[in-house]
């Protein structure tokens, strides 16, 4: 069962029109005690970090969610945000995030090949894949997805990044590490190349 | 490369989709959901669609139509209509949309913009302007209420003001141009892709991919709108939903940044 975590952000009804398309058992839990049964998890967010990890953390699912994530390796795949989330902090707030993958989310704007552009980061743009990535497998003329987002996540170790995209300069736009993934861009909203990523992380 | 995104906009009125000249005369055009899923099919790259009465008439957004489009539709969507306060637009992003346009309401309170951007975060704020050539001058004022009511504000000043209160995006839309297919005002949006820093879009008179073209050459990657291009076809404008395939994207309008900076 593909559990999608509800704690108030994020486009929860996009992900379940997606896997019941494609014939997946899927379930939304707003708590711990939905989360049980759960063989894969997807850890939506939009806006502010700290608002989504304040959220998270109020949800009542944070302490389950880490025993589940670290302690049993179920795997799960933060979104946006949601991959913030993932890292140790962000330049955008002061809480500090999940830590499941070491890194530090930083703005466009710091970065001296980015600092002039336009953000948000807003539009479709190419993903090219780490070597044997098990999200971006299968047929595809190139990898397409839609990005909105201002910040993006600085891996402390290259050996975590899964995917890259350029925006003014190359960025992680894909992390992963054991059980836990992230992506920047949006894939329930990607057409067939977000169907495919879903698809590939449901059958992991 | 990120690319120009190509973006139909679908105008709502008594749950039918219209489709306006110069604000007026509304025709109807079809079923929205229906052209939800040809655009899905044809892989659109983003929707915006616009209750044109709801603010008109000061109605409040209808939620349950917008939940309905929101679950049929398999790209990022952009909703506007009838939001006037925060709480609004954090239901509607709740229902499954990615952004909110803000239009009248953001003219008659600007402080608005804050308060939403604080509320659902301010990549999913869009200002969408509706602006018209002032009476012998050249200076395109703001409008509101569906081209009724007249800001006397320059939209440029008003754009900058709105991203500066926090606005993700800028979409202005010409009520002179609207509905006509003659082109889009470049001038106008190559002006205000030097001085925004937030993402643009521009809407209004697109006729043809050659004109889609000619913002992106003039401006680079910004948004390029259209509501009649997509949903007419021919000299007697007959109603059918198109939309350009990848290939025709890329050798028709991506081949406009080729040559640029």
């Amino acid at each position: 069962m593909i559990t999608i975590i509800d704690y108030g952000l994020g486009n929860i009804q996009a992900f379940v029109n997606v896997y019941k398309r494609l014939h997946i058992p899927v379930t939304v839990a707003t708590s711990a005690d939905q989360l049980a049964g759960a063989s894969k998890l997807i850890l939506p967010g939009v806006g502010a970090f700290d608002h989504a990890m304040q959220r998270l953390n109020a949800s009542g699912m944070r302490q389950t969610l880490d025993d589940m994530v670290l302690g049993q390796g179920i795997p799960v795949l933060g979104i946006c945000v949601g991959m913030q989330m993932l890292a140790n902090s962000s330049d955008e707030g002061v809480l500090p995030g999940l830590g499941w993958i070491p890194g530090q989310v930083r703005n466009f704007h710091s970065v001296a090949e980015s600092s002039e552009l336009a953000l948000p980061h807003m539009g479709w743009n190419d993903v090219l894949p780490a070597a044997d990535s098990p999200l971006f497998q299968g047929q595809q003329e190139s990898w397409l997805f839609y990005f909105l987002h201002s910040y993006f996540f600085e891996c402390t170790k290259p050996a975590h990044i899964a995917a890259t995209a350029t925006y003014g300069a190359s960025f992680s736009c894909s992390v992963a590490s054991n059980n836990v993934y992230g992506v920047q861009f949006h894939p329930e909203k990607s057409h067939h190349c977000g169907v495919a990523l879903l698809k590939n992380f449901a059958e992991l | 490369m990120l690319r120009p995104r190509i973006i139909p906009c679908l105008l709502i009125q008594d749950s039918g989709l219209v489709k306006t000249v110069r604000f007026k005369d509304p025709k109807y055009v079809g079923d929205p959901i229906n052209a939800v899923k040809i655009f899905n099919e044809k892989e659109a790259d983003e929707l915006i669609v616009i209750d044109i009465d709801a603010s008109a008439y000061d109605r409040e957004p209808d939620y349950q139509k917008i939940a309905h489009l929101a679950s049929e539709c398999r790209m990022p969507l952009c909703y506007g209509g009838g939001v006037r306060t925060a709480e609004q637009a954090k239901r509607i992003i709740a229902l499954g949309v990615e952004k909110v346009a803000i239009s009248s309401a953001a003219l008659a309170n600007p402080a608005l913009i804050s308060e939403i951007a604080a509320e659902i975060g301010r990549q999913s704020v869009v200002v969408v302007l509706d602006h018209k050539q002032r009476l012998l001058g050249k200076t395109q004022e703001v409008w509101t209420h569906n081209g009724t009511r007249n800001t006397k504000r320059n939209v440029i000043d008003v754009a900058l003001e709105m991203e500066k209160l926090g606005a993700g995006e800028i979409v202005i839309n010409s009520i002179d141009n609207d509905g006509k297919m003659k082109g889009y005002n470049v001038a106008l949006a190559a002006h205000l892709r030097e001085v925004l820093t937030v993402p643009l879009t521009v809407l209004g008179g697109g006729g043809s991919l050659d004109d889609m073209h000619k913002v992106v050459a003039a401006c680079g990657v910004v948004g390029v709108a259209a509501g009649s291009f997509f949903v007419f076809k021919g000299p007697y404008r007959a109603v059918l939903i198109s939309y350009p395939t990848v290939q025709k994207k890329r050798d028709s309008i991506y081949s406009a940044l080729q040559g640029r900076h």
